[in-house]
């Protein structure tokens, strides 16, 4: 187990160190003047452009301004936005009213995606099971702002459940809309992903040979099939609480809830280059996070692998 | 019966036997790609994403058949955001532009995102995955890495900075890139998982005993018996790259103005949701519409192809 | 006789039938069968696969699989119809008075349940016994009298961390642990090494006489049926051709299935009567002519293939997987082999003796070692010679379903190695594709078929045909019948002898199996964790073993022990 876990972080190095350049290359060594592209078609401001020169290191080669970029990052320097805030206070700021529209997101995964996957699998081929299949096909197809607009109207304009746009506060209430929206693909997912490991635990041997030992259904269920189906169900809802905190961007944008991604939404909107480049080199920092914690997870629920080779 | 010192015999011809091994040659040839086929040809999905493809296709090629109603020209602001009237089915957008006519006009654009995408993440991911899987070794690792890299970083914020940097020169193929570029290793993964798979069967061993070259073991063996799921990937990813192209042009990072393109209309249409709901909910619907189509077709593809997704049916 | 009057059997079956819905219409798996079991009788279903054996075996306690259904017929055990009970009822059936073993040890147990959970909640199921202490206490003595003297330790330890015979004695606890009366066992060590099968159906025995337990061994092994059973049943497409007492079956079969069986059954076909009736339909399958022919060969030719000292090392990651370690698959293994002659390799799971065969072929490098062919040694040749040389030395492998691309169909297939080595004209490759396929006796027809069409023993022709196409004078079969049912199995093996008389081929014949390696070969090597144990000729090693080890595989032969009167 010991072992597995250092393996794992010691493959996340490279690759935290590769993303991180990649994403940096990508804005500052493109052919031109980066900090002139930055600002888009808002034209240049002379007196913002040299300071960002400045930090940047631009007079430098690349690969020591790279550096000095990410010692930046080790000291908890994440850079400016262009207001002059730094980006690690915005995001003391923001984060945890991601976390909560993530949590309540994620909430509404486990039960309706399980709930339904787990019916549907345990009746494959009857009437439930086609139309949860066919419900899932179509909401994996449904983009997510068209989603957001559609609860936004239905939900908030028409029938007046909730406000159509979320309050400086976000409470907990109030972000019950959004993270529905947020969570209604991947619970599309997560019934496909349910059903299709029941079906598949089902068919193993050890499923019979425990009817053979005289366990009555319920238990087999609850015991044999559910815990082992569920290992890739679970190990998806970690990846997916991943996406849902760096993800968020279109759904924050979308009913104003004041997080993560709103924030990045609307430094896209302003054209702020250099405030989009950092927010994006955090979320990738979190998604890598999450990710290595998932699969710490995955290898807890798995015997096979915290005692394996 | 079977009782303690009976021996039982079956009567002959109530058990014929018959020849060990005995070879039929009745029914129609068969292999993988055949059965697969027979298996799509029965299902309903199959017929109804195909025709809708077929109809996308179509109005991407030849707009001008299915309207004459020109969707940027014209335009008159005392339409605005009005509803329908005769020739004009779908109602008009806050610019006052036929929102059907838009619509028909913007398929192209998504079309060719979904297209041009597909082919690069096919291109990279399988060279990536193949090269990977087949070689092994320290090739494995650094082609694995490289794609970890790139899997690391969710890919629309990866094509939100890339579109950030080229914001004066956005056109399909810029933004095809930027979806294009970090959408790879997730082919390149599957691939390579397959390969793993196949390069140990008997077959390639015997192969290799024969005496035929690793690169044609590679191309002519294991490389067939391996597409089979990139092709279902593919099938998705291409929807997958559609949604993505709809909304960098919604975030504002996709697609200039000037471009026809479902995300964009929508982009624009959204301040006016409660009370033009028609000019975000159609081109939203064809969206949705076209996106369905692919993502059926791959879950076809994916069935047919894969003996064990068939017995999940 | 009038003592077995009185008792009641404990399991009737009357005109069972059961059928699957597939895709393609229903088809009946178990037609019409119909079984006696007397208390603490041991009853053996033998049959090849799809003959219905374990179909019937899983009806009795409804563990048919999906769309499987009982479709006719009664199953009384105990005088109490089981067709008629609730799902419930069952329940209270399976565990307690019917126990259940399974076939394959590795798939029977779930992964993310610890060993003693499993025990345990069957324990529990069963109402064995009741309270935390007590389950634990039965279910460590449970393990024990299945033979794993550690119980205590390993409760908590997962299935993965077992090996397979051990698993298999785990769940031979298990469905021993309510004390049934009746144990249905489902080819209960086919997945195992002999030498391991031997020790756990001899443990099974022991423990199903002490407490008068009664058995259905479902095997495919006529000799294992034989030596384990006292009564015999063969089934065949789903009915019963022949029933009764084992002996009686071996020595006497009627039926001609029954007699293809036996003549079939390498373990036996070396010692077997020669009054067994030999018609036109049991000549094809009769393995002791195949022996018998044998025998003369021997002489001293010239050597083949050379092999010294030959050492093969593996690097494997260790536990936490930053540690690397060594392991040697291979040990100073010399042997040589004879032209026109057979050299059987011999071994169990994990002996090396497949690495041998991958070193012999190119396909793995020697850490260490010569390996010398026609006077060449192979660590010497360039790649253009190693090209040449493999046009020499074919391979057969033994999985049937993997050795052939899906995807090329059977006249490409064979066509390969010429293609390869740019032999002849197209219409000679052709001509040369058909005359092969005559040779394995396949119809020219199946040329443009793939190989999903064929059956196991086709496929493993067409390996055959394939291994032939280049004219070498060496083939290397890496158990090349194991996967195979027994009939086919013996038409193969005669296949190869007869190919090898017309031909003069060299065999190495990669094996686990010594029952057939007393049928095709001349000349023996037994292998032991990497090493050769005993080499020599067949007849000595059969009659005379000098290492514990050749005589412990030797014994573990099912139907080894079985002494077949001598009649004529």
């Amino acid at each position: 187990m010991i072992g597995y876990i250092l393996r794992r972080i010691l493959q996340a190095i490279p690759v935290f160190f590769g993303t991180t350049l990649l994403i940096y290359f990508m804005v500052f060594a493109m052919p031109g003047d980066p900090i002139v592209a930055l600002f888009g078609d808002h034209g240049v401001n002379e007196a913002v452009a040299q300071q960002l020169r400045e930090r940047y290191h631009l007079d430098q080669p690349f690969i020591v301004q790279y550096l000095i970029y990410i010692g930046g990052i080790f000291q908890g320097d994440f850079g400016t936005s262009f207001s002059g805030q730094p980006v690690a206070d915005i995001l003391a700021a923001t984060f945890p009213v991601t976390l909560r529209l993530a949590s309540i997101a994620l909430f509404f995964e486990m039960v309706v995606g399980i709930g339904v996957g787990l019916f549907s699998g345990l009746r494959k081929g009857k009437l439930f099971d086609s139309s949860a299949l066919v419900a899932s096909l179509i909401l994996i197809s449904l983009p997510i702002f068209v989603v957001a607009f559609v609860m936004q109207l239905v939900f908030a304009l028409n029938l007046g459940w909730a406000r159509p746009t979320v309050s400086a506060a976000a409470d907990w209430s109030e972000l019950i809309l959004p993270a529905a929206v947020l969570a209604t693909v991947s619970i599309a997912y997560i019934i496909r992903l349910t059903r299709n490991s029941v079906i598949e635990t089902e068919g193993m041997d050890f499923v019979r040979t425990a009817f053979g030992k005289g366990l009555s259904r319920r238990r087999v269920v609850g015991v044999h099939i559910l815990r082992n189906s569920l290992i890739p169900v679970v190990t998806f809802l970690a990846v997916d609480f991943g996406v849902l905190l760096v993800g968020a961007t279109v759904t924050e944008g979308i009913f104003n809830v004041p997080g993560v991604g709103r924030t990045l939404y609307q430094a896209i909107i302003r054209g702020e280059g250099p405030t989009v480049v950092s927010f994006v080199t955090v979320m990738v920092l979190i998604y890598l996070v999450v990710n290595l914690l998932t699969d710490l997870l995955y290898a807890a629920l798995d015997p096979r692998i915290r005692y394996g080779k | 019966m079977a009782n303690k010192d009976t021996h039982y015999v079956a009567p002959l011809d109530e058990t014929p036997i018959a020849a060990v091994d005995s070879v039929s040659v009745a029914e129609k040839p068969s292999n993988l790609w055949i059965d697969a086929w027979r298996d799509m040809r029965k299902r309903p999905m199959f017929y109804i994403s195909g025709v809708l493809i077929i109809l996308v296709t179509l109005v991407a090629l030849f707009p001008g058949w299915f309207t004459n109603v020109s969707p940027d020209t014209n335009c008159l602001l005392a339409n605005s955001n009005a509803g329908p009237t005769a020739g004009h089915p779908l109602g008009f957008t806050k610019q006052g532009c036929d929102v059907y006519s838009r619509i028909i006009h913007g398929t192209s654009t998504s079309l060719s995102v979904g297209i041009v995408v597909t082919v690069m993440t096919a291109v990279l991911g399988i060279l990536f995955g193949a090269f990977a899987g087949f070689y092994g070794g320290w090739l494995d690792s650094l082609l694995s890495r490289a794609g970890d890299i790139f899997f690391s970083i969710p890919y629309i914020l990866a094509a939100v900075v890339i579109m950030s940097v080229f914001s004066k020169n956005r056109d399909v193929i810029v933004i095809s890139l930027a979806i294009g570029i970090f959408a790879w290793p997730s082919t390149a993964r599957v691939l390579r998982a397959e390969i793993l798979r196949v390069k140990n069967s008997d077959f390639v061993m015997a192969s290799t005993a024969i005496g035929v070259s690793r690169f044609r073991i590679l191309w002519r063996h294991v490389l067939p018996n391996s597409i089979a799921p990139v092709i279902a990937v593919t099938t998705i990813s291409l929807a997958a790259a559609i949604v993505a192209e709809a909304t960098l042009s919604f975030l504002g990072v996709g697609l200039p103005p000037t471009f026809m393109s479902w995300g964009n209309d929508i982009s624009q249409a959204q301040g006016d949701l409660r009370t033009a709901p028609q000019t975000l909910i159609w081109p939203s619907l064809a969206l949705s519409i076209t996106v369905l189509a692919f993502i059926m077709m791959g879950e076809v593809v994916r069935d047919a192809l894969d003996p064990k997704a068939r017995a999940l049916r | 006789m009038s003592e077995k009057n009185t008792v009641e059997p404990l399991l009737e079956i009357r005109g069972l039938k059961v059928g699957f819905s597939t895709q393609n219409g229903d088809v009946t798996a178990v037609n019409g069968v119909d079984l006696t079991l007397m208390p603490g009788q041991t009853l053996a279903i033998v049959g090849e696969s799809g003959s219905g054996k374990s179909t019937t075996a899983h009806a009795i306690i409804n563990l048919l699989p999906g769309t499987g259904k009982i479709t006719e017929g009664s199953i009384k055990f105990n005088g109490q119809e089981l067709t008629a009970l609730s799902e419930s009822e069952l329940e209270k059936v399976r565990g307690r008075q019917i126990g259940f073993v399974p076939q394959d040890p590795m798939s029977n147990l779930n992964p993310v349940w610890s060993v003693g959970f499993q025990v345990e909640e069957t324990i529990k199921a069963n109402g064995v016994a009741s309270g935390k202490k007590e389950i634990r206490a039965k279910a460590i003595e449970v393990l024990k009298q299945a033979g794993l003297a550690d119980a205590e330790k390993r409760l908590k330890q997962f299935p993965h961390q077992f090996s397979g015979g051990m698993r298999q004695r785990v769940l031979i606890g298990i469905g021993l642990s309510a004390n049934p009366q009746l144990l249905i066992a489902d080819e209960p060590t086919s997945a195992l090494d002999v030498t391991v099968q031997r020790t756990i159906l001899d443990h099974l025995d022991e423990l199903t006489k002490e407490k008068n337990t009664a058995v259905i061994l479902i095997t495919h092994d006529l000799g294992l049926a034989a030596e384990r059973a006292e009564q015999l049943v063969v089934m065949y497409r789903g009915k019963i051709v022949e029933a009764g007492p084992s002996r009686e079956i071996l020595e006497n079969p009627l039926h001609p299935y029954t007699q293809r069986l036996v003549a079939a059954a390498p373990s036996l076909a070396s010692r077997r009567l020669s009054s067994v009736k030999k018609d036109s339909s049991v000549a094809e399958f009769d393995l002791s002519a195949v022996a018998a022919q044998r025998t003369a060969a021997v002489a001293a030719k010239e050597t083949v293939i050379q092999v010294t000292n030959l050492c093969k090392d593996y690097t494997i990651r260790g536990g936490s997987g930053l540690k690397k370690s060594s392991f040697s698959a291979v040990k100073n293994v010399s042997f040589s082999i004879a032209r026109g002659t057979t050299m059987a390799l011999v071994g169990e799971s994990g002996s090396g003796k497949s690495t041998v065969a991958k070193m012999l072929l190119g396909l793995e490098k020697p850490t260490s070692g010569d390996i010398v062919i026609d006077g060449l040694r192979v660590a010497d040749l360039s790649a253009k010679d190693l090209f040449g040389l493999r046009r020499r030395m074919q391979p057969v492998f033994q999985d049937p379903f993997g050795s052939l691309d899906p995807l090329v169909n059977i006249f490409n297939t064979i066509a390969e190695p010429l293609v390869t080595h740019k032999v002849g004209s197209r219409a000679q490759r052709r001509d040369r594709v058909m005359e092969l396929l005559d040779q394995v006796s396949l119809p020219r027809t199946i040329a443009t078929r793939y190989p999903n069409e064929l059956s196991g023993g086709q496929r493993q022709r067409v390996a055959i045909a394939r291994a032939l196409a280049l004219k070498p004078d060496i083939v290397i079969l890496d158990e090349a019948v194991s996967a195979l049912d027994v009939l086919v199995q013996a038409q193969i093996l005669a296949l190869l002898h007869e190919l090898q008389q017309e031909l003069g081929l060299t065999y190495l014949f990669i094996t686990h199996d010594l029952a057939v390696v007393r049928v095709i070969a001349d000349n023996v090597c037994v292998m032991s964790k990497g090493e050769i144990v005993e080499a020599a000729s067949t007849q000595e090693v059969f009659d005379n073993p000098r290492e514990e080890y050749t005589k412990k595989l030797l014994e573990a032969i099912p139907g080894a022990n079985i002494k077949l009167g001598n009649k004529s």
